[in-house]
């Protein structure tokens, strides 16, 4: 298990490079001339391309900041891998579940 | 004339104790080492270190010299003390028995456990045929000059955080036996290498590259067992 969540922390570091870069320079498109929540779905409903690219990102940061959190866990709070791993999934599960109902409100929500 | 001194301050007792100081001549070319034993001889007959060689082989003087962890023996005082003052301390990250000496158990039994050679031969076979120039070989040759003196894991960071994490010394001898072609269980030592508290615990800090005394690197040792996970991942392993 050890081996795969190292290549795991690996791959979903590969994929939020970029995806980051996107996000950070399309915060500062979307906020020249105000930010309005009109502009912000007009973008975004119903847009297969951007639901694919924060569905990505939910999926991806979930998995790299539940990885990186069970290490800090074994390493900083001492505890023991069974108890860290529990931890660690609930909050990647708390992630995925926060994000994907941010990305669903956003494509699939009322016009 | 007055003739020069140090000042030398060896921790005695265990996890509580103090430090003790003594005025030891002295001398030129002096190690640290030669001037913890001249505490013993003279001032202290009860201080307990550990020593063999003497000439940097066998690994056992390590202790902590000036809050770093050094191979006594070859460590000259001039060259490390702090306006005239040496402090000794045994090595971290292991447990203290008395004064200088520290329980090495935890450590061997790591080594033991990813770096234990396993022949493909018998005795009577033949010597093994190796290209002195392969990749493989050179890979293990730049690593397996270690002489298990627990510098490295003194100085790492991870094994101070992490009880189960093998630590660099270990891990760079997985590395060696991962990379020789002689190595009946280089499988088996890679799979112990890439588990719970194995190479993807490291942070690549450096510091066991840093205190080496006989100028190996761990951290590029464990940076190919990682490289090698990753390869095993992708092509099933």
């Amino acid at each position: 298990m050890e081996a795969r969540l190292f290549a795991l922390q690996r791959l979903t570091a590969l994929i939020l490079v970029p995806l980051v870069l996107v996000h950070l320079a399309l915060i500062l498109y979307a906020i020249r001339g105000g930010l309005t929540a009109a502009e912000i779905l007009g973008r975004t409903q119903g847009s297969l391309a951007w639901a694919s690219f924060y569905g990505l990102f939910v999926l991806a940061a979930a998995t790299h900041g539940a990885v990186g959190l069970r290490n800090i866990l074994v390493e900083w709070a001492r505890l023991a891998r069974p108890l860290a791993n529990r931890v660690a999934l609930t909050a990647a599960l708390v992630l995925l579940l926060l994000g994907v109902r941010a990305v669903w409100a956003v494509i699939m929500g009322p016009t | 004339m007055t003739e020069p001194t140090i000042d030398i301050r060896v921790w005695r007792g265990t996890d509580q104790g103090h430090f003790e100081s003594h005025r030891i001549p002295a001398r030129e070319n002096q190690t640290v080492l030669d001037a913890v034993t001249e505490v013993q001889r003279s001032h202290a007959p009860d201080l307990a270190y550990r020593f063999a060689c003497r000439v940097g082989v066998c690994g056992s003087c390590a202790m902590t010299v000036n809050g770093r962890p050094r191979w006594t023996c070859r460590t000259h005082v001039k060259r490390v003390a702090d306006a005239g003052v040496i402090t000794v301390e045994p090595l971290r990250n292991l447990p203290r028995i008395r004064d200088l000496v520290c329980d090495m158990s935890d450590f061997f039994e790591k080594w033991g456990r990813v770096g234990t050679f396993e022949g493909t031969e018998s005795r009577d076979a033949r010597p093994a045929r190796i290209d002195a120039s392969s990749r493989e070989r050179r890979a293990a040759d730049a690593a397996v000059q270690c002489i298990n003196c627990a510098v490295c894991y003194a100085a790492c960071d991870v094994v101070s955080w992490d009880p189960s994490y093998l630590g660099p010394a270990a891990l760079n001898r997985a590395w060696t036996l991962a990379n020789d072609a002689r190595a009946a269980n280089a499988k088996t030592v890679r799979r112990e290498a890439l588990g719970a508290g194995g190479c993807g615990s490291c942070h690549s800090h450096g510091a066991c590259m840093a205190a080496c005394p006989v100028g190996l690197s761990p951290t590029r040792s464990i940076a190919g067992l990682k490289r090698q996970s990753l390869l095993d991942l992708l092509g099933g392993g």
